[in-house]
This record gives structure tokens, sequence and C-alpha cells, in this order.
């Protein structure tokens, strides 16, 4: 019966991840604006790229 | 009909503006087009076809140059450091996939633009600019040269709107969901045949691990509801909150006796289902309008900043330094944003917005003008007598009626509640007392249980659903309620007070008529020809009027401010204005209406007339609203249309002319001291008082988007000949509410009839509680669906 508290302790662990996830994606603002994430994942991605490459370039700038 | 236009889809009429051998239907969306082909953002014509925004000729681009004054920028960026900046800017253009698009690949545009991203629901652009490449008004500049115009007002100076709410209410049902499957995992084994000869060990493992789950869902996640509870009992009102804290404290303690005494984990299960539940409902009724505001003031209606002349020489000063004295200088179509006396120039002061006036008033030199009103025509200069902050119409706005607490808790489900509550205390110590002759224990048991199974989830989960239903279907259909209290509100409507101008008539749109010889085509199109050129609101109604001719330039043309317009055209002197202009005498007409006089060659033909024009399906809606409710009319324009009114709206309808904006504000305050539920229907500032002060205040808004004065629900202009449906659809939602209310009492009675005999158990209630609400949930929002699919659908869409 070893095994019951065994899973019972993954089972609390695995269920923390994700409430950790969840709660980590509503503080980063992902549940603020559900629609246009939805738009944008069918543009064009070469011109997106660029677009996050420069910006991480000049965040390093600083 | 010509093509279509490239950029925008407009009607190109006869004859286009053609590049690239493409369509377009003026200068302005050619050069959007061009701006956007030249740097390769052609892309934004394939993914909606044919969405660009355009901007009417007529309309003078906005200025930014005020964004150049350091304290007005630094109060507007989020962030800025010696050389990245960011900013976010409120577009109300933004519509569609394109405009996500576009906005997103603004770094093609302008090097120094780093990173942009919209979020679509609030129609907002967050842009990340290296301010040592691009600055503040060039960036806004930029944006309104692709017609993407950034609004900026006061308002935005003052406060930065976060939704941080939502947020908190996510987390607290990502939570309760946490806990609640986690311990249905534990509970399940009991429920299950053998159960009970689970080894005493891992029912000791399992109560203790649910008790510690349960915690943060009963301390974290059900906080709002003890501290609403709290607050309608300081009140004086017991809320439907009071019976769900009480439900929840015995389901807690209760469960907790039994996991402390280890014989199990007692309801745990069902409490964090009951929670979970409840807080999924208040998240359905929480659905809030993102992109529109329902709180707005005159901050969100004035400017920036103004131009000030000093010495002969231009300054932008922002609005708040304006100082009694100073001389300013409006342009046509600017806003006068402080009282000031005109000092040079010809004013047409255009206050449909501010007084319900319907026609600018002129003024000339030496006159006092209020704030609040718009230049139509040329420049003038003012100085300034008394700040913004003091001028007359803002302290009007200031007086803003605040609807109480107690107001708002005066609702129909805490009126049930309030008896549901009295009811079910007197069964559980009834049931107590019953039991206490012959065991204790068990009456402690039985006590509980009816406190634990009575718990109001089905009834706090009928009103979310039901008005959350509503208010979307509502939302569809053009008419966006504040919250959903707004529902009820409108349900218990006794009285409907209207206000005129932009309300029951068209705001920009007047009949024309003319009277005098009839106009022959070609002096037709010679008129057109003529008032294309002028920004006065007449001469742009004329030019409406009298669309589809084709241009002709006209060889000398000359508008004089407050008189009208003198031009030579194919060899005619054409004359139009008003009759002194044209004719040189005053005759002591009907001033009810407008007119502009016009002739040929100094020989008069007659004039045209200006009326308001009234919304269409407006005798519709005032028969309808007749049967059901009294009716009163209250404006701020002359009494002018009197008779056509009175026939309108019948013979015992109030009709008052000539009201300030003070006097709407008291005669809804006279009209709730008389017992009466006023809905208030306007679309200015000048009922912004009336507005707030009336029950329900419904503003009509032509872009909703755009400023309306603080309100509980803004109607889209054009759906205003179905609001007698909306309505009637909030005496549906009650009705689905009684319904639900019966159903939910029967799952009580069942419940009460297990609680009382002392025959709960957790399994008992892990059943009926989750069934019955969800029976409840299912039930209004497929009515609700239902009904408002049937009834709604027949609105053209």
């Amino acid at each position: 019966m070893e095994a019951v508290i065994f899973l019972i302790v993954l089972g609390v662990i695995v269920a923390g991840g994700f409430l950790a996830a969840f709660i980590w994606a509503v503080r980063s603002g992902q549940y603020d604006d559900d629609y246009s994430p939805s738009v944008r994942m069918l543009f064009d991605n070469k011109k997106q790229k660029d677009t996050e490459t420069e910006f991480s370039e000049s965040n390093n700038n600083n | 009909m010509g093509k279509p236009c490239v950029h925008c889809g407009a009607d190109c009429g006869s004859s286009p503006v053609v590049w690239d051998e493409k369509a377009f239907c003026c200068h302005g969306c050619k050069t959007v087009y061009q701006i956007l082909n030249e740097n390769k953002l052609g892309n934004y014509y394939e993914i909606q076809p044919m969405s660009g925004i355009k901007i009417d000729a007529g309309q003078p681009l906005k200025k930014f140059a005020f964004l150049d004054i350091p304290e007005i920028s630094e109060k507007l960026l989020d962030f800025k450091d010696d050389n990245l900046s960011r900013i976010r800017f409120f577009i109300p253009a933004i519509h569609c996939a394109s405009c996500i698009w576009l906005l997103e690949h603004l770094d093609t545009l302008h090097p120094g633009i780093s990173f942009s991203s919209v979020n679509f629901p609030k129609k907002e652009v967050q842009i990340t600019f290296r301010s040592d490449q691009i600055t503040l008004r060039q960036l806004a500049e930029l944006l309104t040269s692709i017609h993407y115009t950034p609004e900026i007002t006061l308002d935005q100076l003052d406060k930065k709107h976060i939704g941080k709410a939502n947020r908190s209410l996510l987390l607290k049902i990502g939570v309760a969901s946490f806990s609640f499957m986690n311990i249905m995992m534990y509970s399940f084994p009991e429920y299950l045949p053998g159960g009970d000869l689970l080894e005493q060990k891992f029912r000791h493992i399992f109560g203790w691990l649910s008790f510690i789950l349960i915690l943060p869902v009963v301390f974290y996640s059900a906080s709002d509801y003890y501290l609403s509870a709290i607050k309608s009992l300081k009140h004086k009102v017991i809320s439907i909150d009071l019976p769900i804290t009480l439900g929840i404290f015995a389901l807690f303690i209760y469960s907790s006796y039994v996991v402390f005494s280890g014989k199990g984990i007692g309801y745990m299960d069902s409490l964090a289902g009951l929670l979970f539940f409840l807080l999924i409902g208040k998240w359905y009724q929480g659905k809030t309008y993102e992109a529109l505001s329902f709180e707005r003031d005159y901050k969100s209606y004035f400017p920036v900043a103004v131009t000030v002349v000093e010495a002969g020489e231009e300054r932008i000063v922002p609005i708040r330094e304006l100082k009694k004295g100073d001389r300013m200088l409006i342009r046509n179509q600017e806003l006068v944003p402080a009282d000031a006396v005109l000092v040079k120039g010809k004013g047409s002061i255009d206050y449909a917005f501010v007084t319900g006036e319907a026609m600018p008033v002129s003024r000339k030199e030496n006159d006092f003008i209020y704030a609040g009103g718009r230049q139509a025509g040329s420049s003038i200069e003012l100085i300034v007598e008394k700040p913004v902050e003091q001028s007359y119409l803002t302290q009007l706005w200031n007086q803003r009626a605040f609807k109480t607490e107690a107001e708002s808790l005066n609702n129909h489900i805490n009126h049930i509640s309030h008896y549901f509550t009295i009811v079910v205390l007197l069964i559980a110590f009834g049931a107590f007392t019953f039991w206490a002759f012959s065991d204790l224990t068990v009456a402690v048991y039985v006590f509980s249980s009816v406190l634990i199974i009575a718990c109001p989830c089905a009834l706090a989960l009928t009103v979310p659903f039901t008005f959350g239903s509503t208010m979307r279907a509502f939302g569809r259909k053009g008419f966006y309620i504040k919250n959903t209290d707004v529902v009820e509100q409108l349900y218990r409507t006794t009285t409907v007070v209207f206000d005129k101008t932009g309300t029951i008539t068209l705001n920009r749109k007047v009949e024309i008529g003319f009277r005098g010889e009839s106009l022959t085509d070609k002096q037709k199109l010679l008129v057109s020809n003529m008032v294309r050129h002028s920004t006065h609101p007449l001469s742009m109604a004329l030019f409406d009027f009298l669309s589809g001719y084709e241009t002709v330039q006209p060889d000398q043309y000359e508008e004089i401010p407050g008189m009208g317009i003198t031009g030579l055209i194919a060899g005619q002197r054409i004359n139009l204005g008003s009759e002194s202009f044209v004719t040189g005498e005053t005759t002591l007409a009907d001033m009810y209406e407008s007119r502009v006089y016009v002739s040929f060659d100094g020989r008069l033909s007659g004039y045209f007339t200006f009326t308001n024009s009234y919304r269409p399906g407006l005798e519709e809606v005032i028969a309808d609203f007749g049967r059901k409710y009294k009716l009163h009319l209250i404006s701020g324009d002359n009494d002018g249309e009197a008779a056509n009114l009175r026939r309108l709206f019948g013979p015992s309808a109030s009709l008052k002319f000539h009201q300030s904006p003070t006097d709407k504000k008291a005669y809804v305050q006279q009209l709730k001291k008389q017992g009466e539920k006023v809905l208030m229907i306007g679309d200015g500032l000048n009922d912004a008082g009336a507005l707030a002060e009336s029950h329900t205040g419904i503003s009509i808004a032509e872009d909703v988007f755009s400023f309306s004065p603080a309100c509980d629900a803004i109607l889209e202009a054009d759906r205003f000949g179905q609001l007698g449906r909306f309505m009637e659809f909030t005496r549906i939602s009650f009705r689905v509410i009684r319904q639900s209310f019966a159903i939910s009492l029967v799952y009580n009675i069942i419940g009460l009839s297990f609680a009382v005999t002392g025959n709960l158990s957790p399994l008992v209630a892990a059943i009926l509680m989750p069934v019955s609400s969800i029976t409840v949930v299912a039930f209004v929002t497929f009515s609700i669906g239902w009904i408002g699919n049937k009834r709604l659908r027949e609105m053209s869409n």
C-alpha cells in the first residue's frame, strides 16, 4: 500500500506544478487579452522573429 | 456605383483617385496605401481586404504638438530610461486582424520603433521606441498618417487603467479548482462500496491532506463573500452572501471536526466544489467591455493642451496650466477648454454636445464663451476668464451623483435571500430543538446539516448566469451594459425621460428643404461646389445633401465667418449664407429653423431650410414605451419643434424645453422623490448629471468607443429602434430567474428532508449540491440563450 502514498505525493506535486504554471500565466498577463494571440499566430513568422531579436538586442544595450 | 476603395472599401463614386492601377475613394486613403506599399506592408490588404480606416476629407488631421512638452509626455509614458520609452495608445479605430498585423509591424515604418503589441479587447497598442530616434509626437503623427489616430485626453494624464481585479478572480478560481480536484480524489474511496474497509491510516492521511488543501480555498478564494456579507450587514440588509458565508463555515467547521476526530474527511469535497462553482458564476457575471468606458467625465472630452499666443508667438500650454488672462488660439474643430471672452475672429460655437442646442451659435468679439463648445469655422482668439477646473460647465459635471451602496444592495435576489435566511435558521433551530430532547450529538449534527445543505448555491448561481447571459445577448446586439445590476434596474423602470438633441434626433443629420424658385441641376452643381470648400456645419450638411455632382473649381472663393460664402464659379457670382448677407435685409422670420439663403448674380433664388431629423424607429419606440411607462422629454434646445414632439409623445407626456444641465438633474431628482424608477436616455455632457442621478442612464453613441458621458449602459445609435425589445427582454430574464428559483427550492426541500431527519451523509451532499448547481446553470443559460436567439435574432444585424 506504500505505492498509494507515493502516488498521492506525486499527484499533489504534479497538480501543484500546474497550479504554479497557471498562477504564472495569469500574473504575466496572458489572460488579459484572449483575442490578439489567436490572430497573431497566423502571421508571417520571419518578420516577427526579426522584431524580437532587435528588441532583445536593444534591451542588452541598457 | 463606382468601384470599392482598395483601402477602406467605400464607394469611389464616378471619379476615383487612381494610383498603381488601383482605385481609391479619396487622397487620404491613397496616401496610406502609398506609405504601406513603399514599406512593403502590402500584406495589410491581404489579411482582411478593404478594412482600412477612412478619415473624411473635411476632418482636419489631429495635431500632437503638445506631446513635445516634457511634463505631458512624461505622464503619458509607461516607462522611460535613457534611450528606451514605452507608451500605450488608445486607438478606437482598431477593429480587425489587419489592424493587429500592421500595428505590430510598426518597426518597418520607422527604425526608432523597436517593438509594438496590440491588446485587442482594450483597443490599445503598446509601443517601445528609442526616444533618441523618434519623439512621442512623431510617433503619434506616424500613427495618424496611417489613419490610426491615437486618442489622448485629459484623464489619461491622471490615471493609468490596469485591469488587476480580473486577474485576482482568475487566481482564486485556479486555487479553488486545484483543491477541488485533489480533495475529490481523496473523498472518492469513501463513496465506493467497501469504502469503510479503508485502512485507518489512509483515512487519517486523506483527512489531513484535505484539511490542508481546503485552507486556501476557505481563506483566500472565498474571501470576497465574507467581505460582501459584512458590508451588507452594515447596511442592515441580508444579502445572498450571508447564507453563503454561513454555509461555508458550517461545512468547514463540521468537516474539520470530522478530520480532527479521525473519522474521515467530512464534506471537504462538497465545500471545495461549491466554491469553485460560485467563483465560476462570479467570473461569468463579471464580463466587462474593456474598450468601453462607463465612468467618463469632462476630462475624457477635453484636450490635453491648447495653443496660447504670447507676445505674438504661439506656444502649446497644458490645459491645467491655463490661467486667467491667457490668450488662447482655437482653430477649426477645436474645443474651447475654459470660460473665455472672444477677442479676435468670428465664433461659431457648436454646443450640441454640452447644452443640447442643435445649431452652432455665432459669437462676436467681446462675447463670453462657456467652455466645452467646439469652434466651427476659422480660427479665433480668446482671453481666459476662469481656469479649466473652475469653469461653469466643468463644475457642473463634477457634481456627480454616486449611487450609494445601500441602494445597489436593494435588489431582487437580496430580497429573496432575506426570507430564505430567516426560514433556514428557523428550520435549523427547530430541528435542533426537536433532536436535543433525544440526543444532543445528533442535534448538533442535524443543525449543521441544515446549514450545509441549505447553502443557497443554486440560488446564488441563478442571478449571475441569467444576467450574465442577458448581458452577453445585449452586447451582441449593440447594447452594452456596465454590469449585471443594470438588467434589474431596467426591469423596474416606471418612467422614461428622453433628451432631445442627439438622442431622439440625429446629431449630424438634418433634413434639408428648399423654399423659393426650384433650382436647376446646373445651379445645384454650382452650390455644391461652393459649399465643398467650407467647414461650417451647415455647409457640410448642404454638401452631403447635394452630393453626386462633379467637381468644378470656383474661380474665386471667400468665406466670411459668421455671414456666408461668396464666390465666382462658371462665370456666375454666387452668394450663400445668412439673410442679411445675401439679401441685405433682416426680416423677423421664424427663428426656430436654420436657413441658408442663396443668390445667383445678385438675384435671390430662395433659401434652404435645416430641420432636425428624428432617429429611425423613434415612433415605434415612443408608442411602445407610451403604453408601459410615463414619458418625459427634457431638452436644452428651444421649443421650435414642440408641436411635432407633442404629436409624437402623446398628450400625457410632459415636454420641457430650455433646460440647463442642472435643471435636467433636478427634474430627474424630483421624479425619484415621487417614487418613480427613472430611466434616462441621453447622449451629451449636458445629460451627464441626469444620467448619473437616474436609476438607469442609457447613453446613445454613434461610435461607442469615442466619448460618451458617464452612464450605466451605452446603446449604439443605430440600435435605437430596438430599445423596446431590450426592455422586453429584461422581463423574460426575470421570468427565467423565477423559474430557476422554483427549481432550486425543490432541491432545497429534498436536501432539507435528508438534513432534518439526520440522514445527510457526505455522499448525499456530494451528489445533491453539484447536481442542483449544474441543473440551475444549465437551465438559465439555455433558456436565455434560446429565447435570446429567438427574440433578438429578428433584429437586423
